[in-house]
């Protein structure tokens, strides 16, 4: 009984910090997916950027964990912002062959790029002293880099929650998300929310490769690898439900944890066929909106 | 938005002095690398499944990124039939194709359901599912080693598979050939034609009454049997079945072909699949990565630029010629 509680509260947990790894790198690109239908392969090549980055100048220049990965963000937002005038500005009246041929190109690029600068192999992350080790939950030992991760991505989903729900640009962003043409007709500038929330959302995904880069290990392939689970978190939220995704990507963290650390041998594609499953039978997301 | 000629689709059915350079190519090639003939036979078979993702992409618009599976089962099925002593080639490869088919026959109903994102999703997933499952089953499939020194019989008992590759050559050729007349049978008929339709615009079909959902699981049916004849070629020319015919990289990389060649034209998948093979086979020396990025520039350029691919630039400036010929006196 003991080691049942305890072996479910290192599910409940890891599978959280997990969870909310997974909705910091995807929540951008589901907020993209419900305000322009652009579908973006490439998301998952910004968590990779901001990873690379922020443990780069770690290793390499000896910066600080929280400043290595505040400049990442800030570099990766930028280069989004770029990205998306020479790019995707042209991608959103495209047909969906050409976006994802374009973002799977950028994909690969990046892949590319990556291993050009550093190297074809694992980039593993040195943590910072106060987050190494385990703290004592009175019920097992747990990792202090992990609570971290918890501590952190709730303070992104409160902050998140405010900017949605609690200011005037959330509500227009939300208007926007729900009616585009509405939105425009009565007066909010949809070509720049859109342009915010993609460097909104693309700086978040820097922060989630950043944060969680000692999870889901950094390597130049990472943009795919990573690819599906964060194509999930979108689909399963049903496209541009925000609140759903963040349900949606703590499900897929502890459902994945579950599977892998009861059923070793299969727990990998658990998760997969699961969602296969779930997909074709709730098509518009786990948790659709009647109100649409 | 990437335009496929549909007005000409049902002229193509008149067969055209250009389909015969393919051929001549290939004879050619024979005689001038006889040395280098496996180049050949992997061409062909990179081609084979090319051609078979174009019949969905390009012609029923169905974007799939988990194409990798049918090309695997395929290869996988002809290992595991060598394995278990069936040795003569041609009924190896119509079995392993009929896998193929039967796996996308009982999936279709369902995956083909969706489309967009969720259907990228899906495809991928089964993709992914798929490659992690014959790595876990390696009591069956062999693991990481795969199903290394296969062996085959004489084709009709009278043609040895020679270490110079010879027979493999000109093999997989004729199995390219059927595969080119197959799917240019398909293309060019009414059904070829109402898929282009759903490309187009799935809803008016619908509301014309055709059976969509049943015509886009027929052609996905169609374009796995042909994938799985690619990949039991594979295993049978190079003796081998690994992993990597799984790998979701397959199913990437031969779209990388379609649209390097021209999407929804046939023959652009064949010459994608030639340039893509030549070119990576004279940077062989490079790192696989430095390759993954040079694929994506040219994917990126090509969306940008050249929307119908190698093809579409040649019958463009064909196209030209002949105007400027029309207007001289």
């Amino acid at each position: 009984m003991q080691q049942f509680g305890s072996d479910l509260v290192f599910i409940l947990l890891f599978g959280l910090s997990y969870g909310l790894v997974l909705f910091i790198c995807a929540i951008g690109l589901v907020i993209t997916m419900g305000l322009m239908h652009v579908m973006n392969l490439a998301h998952g090549a910004f968590a990779a950027i901001g990873g690379y980055i922020a443990v780069g100048l770690m290793n390499g220049a000896g910066v600080p964990y929280a400043a290595a990965i505040a400049i990442s963000v800030i570099l990766v937002t930028l280069f989004s912002l770029v990205l998306e005038r020479l790019v995707y500005r042209r991608l959103y009246h495209a047909d969906h062959l050409e976006q994802v041929l374009m973002t799977i190109g950028i994909n690969l690029i990046v892949i590319g790029g990556l291993t050009i600068c550093f190297g074809p192999n694992l980039y593993p992350i040195r943590l910072p002293d106060f987050l190494k080790g385990n703290v004592n939950l009175g019920i097992r030992e747990f990792e202090i880099y992990r609570l971290f991760v918890i501590a952190l991505g709730l303070v992104v989903v409160v902050g998140l929650w405010a900017l949605f729900d609690r200011t005037q640009f959330g509500a227009k962003l939300r208007a926007a998300v729900d009616n585009r043409s509405i939105a425009q007709v009565i007066g909010i500038n949809v070509d720049r929310m859109f342009q915010i929330a993609f460097g909104l959302g693309s700086g978040l995904a820097a922060l989630g490769g950043a944060v969680g880069a000692a999870m889901l290990p950094l390597e130049p392939y990472y943009p795919m690898k990573y690819l599906l689970l964060v194509l999930v978190v979108v689909a399963l939220s049903g496209f541009g439900n925000m609140k759903a995704s963040l349900g949606v990507a703590i499900f897929v963290g502890i459902v994945d944890t579950a599977g892998r650390f009861l059923v070793p041998e299969f727990g990998g594609f658990i998760i997969y066929l699961l969602l296969i499953v779930l997909m074709i039978w709730r098509q518009d997301g786990l948790f659709a909106r009647r109100n649409a | 938005m990437i335009s496929i000629d549909s007005s000409r689709s049902l002229a193509r059915y008149r067969f055209s002095a250009w389909e015969l350079l393919p051929a001549a190519a290939a004879i050619a090639y024979f005689f001038v690398r006889p040395d280098y003939l496996s180049l050949g036979a992997g061409i062909f078979v990179t081609a084979i499944f090319a051609i078979s993702l174009d019949l969905l992409i390009g012609f029923a618009g169905i974007i799939t990124l988990g194409h990798s599976v049918f090309f695997g089962l395929g290869a996988y099925a002809a290992g595991l039939l060598a394995r278990s002593g069936w040795a003569e080639p041609i009924s190896v490869v119509l079995l392993s194709a009929a896998v193929a088919a039967l796996a996308a026959a009982v999936t279709g109903p369902f995956v083909l359901k969706l489309k967009g994102l969720p259907l990228i999703m899906v495809t991928l997933g089964i993709a992914a599912v798929a490659y992690e499952v014959a790595n876990k089953f390696d009591w069956l499939t062999g693991g990481h080693d795969g199903l290394p020194s296969l062996t085959y019989a004489p084709i009709f008992g009278l043609f040895r598979w020679s270490m110079y590759g010879t027979t493999g050559y000109v093999y997989s050729f004729i199995w390219l050939t059927v595969v080119i007349l197959v799917a240019r049978m398909v293309v060019c008929s009414s059904f070829g034609v109402a898929l282009q339709g759903i490309r187009q615009n799935a809803l008016r079909m619908r509301v014309i009454g055709a059976p969509v959902l049943l015509q886009s699981v027929i052609i996905y049916t169609i374009s796995a049997a042909l994938a799985g004849i690619g990949g039991a070629l594979y295993a049978q020319t190079n003796s081998f079945v690994g992993l990597d015919t799984l790998s979701i990289d397959q199913g990437v990389f031969a779209l990388a072909m379609v649209v390097l060649g021209g999407i929804g034209r046939l023959y652009g998948a064949l010459l994608g699949a030639v340039v893509y093979n030549l070119v990576q086979d004279s940077a062989q020396q490079w790192n696989p990565y430095y390759w993954m990025f040079a694929i994506g520039v040219m994917l990126v350029l090509v969306v940008r630029f050249g929307k119908g691919g190698l093809l579409g630039i040649a019958s463009d400036l064909g196209n030209r010629l002949l105007a400027r010929a029309g207007a001289r006196p």
